[in-house]
């Protein structure tokens, strides 16, 4: 019978800093603790007494790789406590930034964490130039992720940290020549991102355990902006009702918070989104996908990765399609008087739903504000997860196997630490 | 073929956009550095990482911890040139934006210092060891880091000649 204590004192491949504890006696798994180990920065308090307008290139430092998620989840809250109802060509201008940002992070996250799992190497740039598939995933990923990225910098400025989109609309706008070029840029990555599809919709990993999903879906169209909070049970949840559905859960080990929703723990994410809303993708990436289209929907982890690499191609066509039908002026940003508001922002960030919320005076300052992420929201799924897969392995498993199945476990999630560790704690009254 | 050079990228208190912009760096340079850089400790790249001489170190992010200000004199007592990258490294801010909180919300925040044993304030790199190159920006410019690489990759070939 197996007897030991398992920790990785420090998670690789992964976006931020983690640690993992199973406690494992006479084969049954005694405990499981995912500890999220980022020193927290604090940010919930930093934002009270800080104008409204500000707070999007703040809370953008929450995390690298998901800022624009965040600056855009900053925006809509301050919007909404603002009364400012963006242009039509502002939402558009939106979109296209989470395009960019669906695009670049999770394209680092298939091609330079996951798939050295897959092809067992112990990272990306190890890739041999010499093997056929190989040297054409090394080619395919940064031309995906360039793509990404130069679609970002054309609409928002920059990929991380954007700084054209602010409170009431853009301060900068896309020119003809580049749009030109990120048209072009697409279109050629376009059959790379087939190619990413094609590898995981092989892949053979799998871990199927029940459990609730949830996101924001938009009515019309697979989106990451606007739209209801939906669970796999069938729940529509208002933006503003968020505060009501989620249950905040202090897990001492951790610097981060971890939440339940009214049945226990619940996972966010691209998989999520896929199983919720995969008849909304852009007409293009069904007519190139029906097959795959129907592993979904689905309780297996792995799938995540499937979902994301789904996810690039939407998002690929979903920007091809605005920037070929679109041209873009400029517009004067939207002000509106400060007043004393409470204001609510919910986007999909490429981990899933992410929440700000502010209460807003009416000197244009902010007196108290909240910010759930994703990795907090998937935390506990994660541990139950791990625990359940950890029994599953033990009769046959060595203790090295277990850890590597654990790792990659952790890696489908795509958690970010950055962004679950640095708030204080919410206030839910 | 000339030796590699040894890279390590390590990530203390930030939001790791460093990270992400070498990431994106590599995009239109991945064939030059999979030649000429061995990338021996980047826990966001690889899980086997080796911390012993390293040729250039990179750190982001500022110093929240003794933990933290032990493992940065490590990495330096193991590293030729040693770089801080981005806000964060070099001035220390925005990470360490609880060393100007006010009174009242340092007192608020007092219990979760205390529980992870965190430093009373926020240390920018220079704080805890000599640094040869500072690279600023939140996050680094691209081209500025590129620069600053060309001449440390220059200057440690000039010294090994």
């Amino acid at each position: 019978m197996h007897t030991f204590d398992l920790k990785l004192d420090e998670l690789t491949k992964v976006e931020g800093s983690a640690q993992l504890e199973v406690k494992v006696k006479d084969g049954k798994v005694e405990r499981v603790e995912f500890k999220i180990t980022e020193f927290k920065r604090f940010f919930t308090k930093a934002l009270e007494g800080k104008p409204i307008i500000a707070l999007p290139q703040l809370l953008a430092r929450i995390c690298g790789t998901c800022s624009n998620a965040h600056i855009l989840a900053s925006i809509e809250a301050a919007e909404h406590a603002l009364q400012i109802e963006p242009t039509e060509q502002t939402k558009i201008l939106r979109d296209l930034t989470m395009d960019g940002l669906i695009i670049r992070d999770h394209a680092l996250h298939l091609y330079m964490f996951v798939m050295p799992d897959l092809v067992q190497k112990d990272a990306f740039l190890d890739f041999d130039e010499n093997i056929p598939f190989e040297n054409q995933m090394l080619h395919d990923a940064f031309e995906i992720k360039a793509a990404g990225n130069h679609l970002a910098t054309l609409v928002a400025g920059r990929s991380v940290h954007a700084q054209y989109p602010v409170v009431g609309g853009f301060n900068h706008f896309p020119d003809e020549k580049g749009t030109r070029e990120v048209i072009q840029k697409l279109e050629a990555a376009r059959p790379a991102v087939l190619r990413l599809i094609e590898v995981f919709s092989k892949c053979p990993f799998s871990f199927d355990r029940k459990t609730h999903f949830m996101a924001l879906v938009p009515k019309d169209k697979y989106g990451f902006i606007d739209g209801k909070i939906i669970s796999s049970e069938g729940e529509a949840i208002e933006e503003d009702d968020y505060r009501d559905h989620l249950e905040r859960v202090v897990l001492p080990y951790s610097q981060a918070s971890a939440y339940k929703h009214e049945r226990g723990s619940y996972m966010v994410g691209a998989l999520s989104r896929m199983n919720l809303a995969k008849e909304l993708l852009h007409s293009n990436t069904k007519k190139s996908l029906s097959k795959i289209l129907e592993s979904f929907s689905s309780t297996d982890i792995f799938k995540t990765n499937l979902a994301q690499a789904i996810e690039i191609l939407h998002c690929l066509d979903h920007a091809l399609e605005v920037l070929k039908t679109n041209k873009f002026r400029p517009e004067e940003i939207i002000k509106k008087s400060a007043r004393d508001a409470v204001g609510v922002g919910v986007v999909e960030a490429p981990r899933g739903t992410l929440y700000h919320m502010y209460k807003l005076e009416s000197n244009g300052t902010v007196k108290s504000g909240e910010v759930i992420v994703p990795t907090g929201q998937n935390q506990i799924n994660i541990e139950e997860d791990i625990y359940e897969m950890v029994e599953r392995l033990l009769p046959a498993m060595t203790q090295d196997q277990i850890q590597f199945e654990i790792e990659k476990l952790i890696r489908a999630y795509d958690p970010c630490m950055s962004c679950a560790a640095h708030f204080l704690k919410v206030n839910w009254s | 073929m000339d030796k590699k050079i040894k890279i390590g990228w390590f990530s203390f208190s930030c939001c790791e956009d460093n990270t992400v912009i070498l990431t994106e760096i590599m995009n239109d340079h991945w064939q030059d550095w999979k030649k000429i850089f061995e990338f021996r400790h980047a826990r966001v790249l690889k899980s086997e990482n080796i911390l012993d001489e390293l040729d250039i170190a990179f750190i982001e992010g500022a110093i929240a911890s003794e933990w933290h200000a032990e493992r940065l004199k490590e990495i330096r007592g193991k590293s030729k040139k040693l770089v801080a990258v981005g806000a964060c490294a070099v001035v220390g801010m925005p990470a360490g934006q609880r060393n100007y909180f006010s009174a009242e919300q340092k007192q608020e925040i007092e219990f979760l210092v205390a529980r992870f044993s965190a430093l009373p304030k926020v240390q920018k790199v220079r704080d805890v060891v000599n640094v040869d190159a500072e690279i600023p920006g939140c996050p680094i410019e691209p081209s500025v880091f590129l620069t600053a690489v060309d001449s440390l990759v220059r200057e440690l070939k000039a010294g090994a000649a």
